[in-house]
């Protein structure tokens, strides 16, 4: 279509290039569509099939008599507790510190931000290690609870702070940019009709976060759920008192507790899909969470510009 | 403009506390133990700190997470861009559920991925058997650490390439088609360079995370030394027998390449903001 200006002769020269490229095309496009889904297909179907395949086979009674042993059940308790700690501990202080990065300038600020991406970066292993030194019996802040007969290391507490680090970027991420392109417009607007702090925040900048903050709080679960290594390292995996979930699967595996091991990895792997679809729901909705002016700008090119005013003519201006 | 702003800002008492708040959070959580790590460390001295590195089994276990991190990131460049290019250039049935699926490793523990391999490939299972038969190990060997990095690993690439791919115009790939450029030709000279950092920032990802990776190897590898010990499940093991300076060695180097990746990762953004096609 570009070219209908051009002469005749290089029209056709273009449109046969065109057509060959094309027929060469979809052989390729086959070729590539084939391959990426058969690598999806080995590489993700298939052990989420062996799984199931696994944890099923000696049927449905077997796989819910291995999830309701006493140390299962425990298990899965504290799994629930550390997740709860971290998703109330880092939806606050990531609001918090999203508001803080977004609203306010200071010294050292750039430095303490890229501080916040540690915890995805650090291996989990390294991390509960980290915390074994700051917290364990002879560790820097350890020793003084030691004294005071508080266990952290190898006890709950420490599970829950290593939950809890493993788990600090992911609001305080999510928001940030949203808060970074919303401005302070609306918050200062609201400020000078006379609103308090308080109800500025929740009026005006809580409504305009909360798919972004629904989506840091869904990867803060899903992340806590799943922690492991962190954990591991911090609780030394006691049953019946240090294991999560994770932990649990571990120790059941290598008891060679197959079917055990096998019941709770479905259980959890089950509540992971459940956890993807309400991630891919919040994704699509986070994007609600854009300023309404600049969706109002994308949506210009498209309005039919020279046919808007012709219509326009004959209606009534009252 | 920035004098300016601060001459207008004046922070509360209340600014000045969440300020506060955040501050002693990340320093208290992330500053503190890094720093207390990073010092006993290097309690003993730099001598004793890289006797300790350098010891037969803390080398070998992190030549081989270095080995087969790279490899997965090898195989998950290829395959990451070649996924992000079919979901974003391609209509095929079904493509929506894939597209979904890509982040399930991200959703799956890392634990459950590692049960899940055995499942699948342990020498119990049907296809374990068959491989064995023909005397491929997978589970307990390196095979399986790399299938395990790859589908811890899958979405970053795929998830860091295709919304750059959906951002770029065909009109430059066409034009050069039109001028004579094969499609191959087309997409290494126009497509590759505009994803570059996009891959880039994928693979870098991928490292990072393969580098200290542990749940699913711990139980797809086992802890074999010298065979499939990686290093975070050799730090585990010294911190278990409380071999404290050993597990601090391993544990330094893989904390100082993660900071090095991090600081590639920001330099990455600001190399890919220059593409970005939005501004």
């Amino acid at each position: 279509m570009i070219y209908a200006n051009n002469a005749e002769p290089r029209i056709t020269n273009i449109i046969s290039a065109r057509q060959k490229n094309e027929r060469r095309m979809s052989i390729g496009k086959w070729f590539l569509i084939s391959g990426v889904l058969t690598w999806f297909l080995v590489l993700i179907l298939f052990p989420i099939y062996g799984i199931f395949n696994e944890a099923i086979k000696n049927g449905l009674k077997v796989f819910i008599d291995q999830l309701r042993t006493p140390a299962s059940l425990h298990a899965f308790w504290l799994t629930f507790l550390t997740t709860a700690v971290a998703v109330v501990i880092n939806t606050v202080l990531g609001v918090v510190m999203a508001i803080v990065f977004a609203r306010q300038d200071f010294k050292g600020k750039l430095f303490i931000e890229s501080l916040l991406d540690l915890p995805f970066a650090i291996s989990p292993v390294v991390a509960g290690f980290m915390f074994v030194v700051l917290f364990g019996p002879n560790g820097w802040i350890g020793s003084w609870f030691e004294s005071m007969d508080i266990k952290i290391v190898y006890a709950l507490p420490g599970m829950m702070i290593a939950t809890v680090f493993v788990t600090i970027p992911f609001t305080a991420r999510e928001i940030l940019p949203i808060l970074r392109e919303f401005g302070r417009e609306d918050e200062e607007a609201a400020a000078t009709l006379g609103a308090s702090k308080w109800q500025t925040f929740w009026r005006v900048t809580l409504p305009s976060i909360k798919w972004g903050l629904a989506y840091g709080i869904t990867l803060t679960i899903a992340r806590s759920i799943g922690e492991f290594g962190a954990v591991m390292v911090v609780s030394g995996s006691i049953i019946n008192q240090t294991q999560t979930a994770t932990l649990f699967i571990h120790d059941q595996y290598t008891d060679f507790n197959y079917p055990g091991a096998f019941a709770a990895a479905l259980a959890l792997a089950i509540f992971s899909f459940v956890i993807l679809i309400i991630i891919q729901f919040l994704y699509k909705k986070r994007d609600l969470d854009k300023p309404k002016d600049l969706s109002l700008i994308e949506e210009i090119p498209d309005f039919p510009i020279e046919e808007g005013p012709v219509k326009n003519q004959g209606v009534p201006l009252s | 403009m920035k004098n300016k702003k601060k001459n207008r800002r004046r922070y509360t008492w209340g600014d000045l506390s969440l300020r506060g708040i955040s501050l002693f959070y990340i320093g208290l959580l992330i500053l503190l133990p890094l720093v207390a790590i990073t010092v006993e460390a290097f309690r003993g001295g730099i001598p004793a700190l890289w006797k300790n590195i350098t010891l037969a089994q803390s080398v070998y276990s992190l030549k081989l997470t270095f080995i087969l991190s790279f490899s997965m990131v090898l195989i998950n460049v290829v395959t990451g861009t070649a996924t992000a290019w079919v979901l974003v250039r391609y209509r095929f049935p079904l493509k929506n559920i894939i597209n979904a699926i890509v982040d399930i490793p991200f959703a799956i523990p890392t634990v459950v991925t590692g049960i899940m391999l055995v499942a699948l490939y342990g020498p119990r299972s049907t296809v374990g058997m068959l491989l064995g038969k023909f005397d491929i190990e997978i589970i307990f060997a390196k095979p399986g650490i790399v299938l395990a990095l790859l589908f811890v690993t899958f979405p970053f690439v795929v998830r860091s390439v295709q919304p750059v791919l959906m951002e770029m115009d065909k009109d430059m790939e066409e034009a050069a088609q039109t001028l004579g450029a094969s499609r191959v030709r087309s997409f290494f000279k126009v497509v590759f360079p505009t994803l570059t950092p996009a891959i880039l920032t994928g693979a870098a990802l991928s490292l990072s995370r393969a580098l200290g990776e542990f749940g699913s190897i711990v139980i797809v590898a086992g802890n074999i030394p010298f065979k499939t010990q990686v290093s975070s499940v050799y730090i585990y093991g010294e911190i278990e027998s409380a071999n404290i300076p050993s597990a601090l060695g391993s544990a330094v180097v893989l904390l100082g390449i993660s900071l090095l990746i991090l600081i590639i990762l920001n330099f990455l953004q600001r190399w890919s903001s220059k593409y970005d096609l939005r501004q």
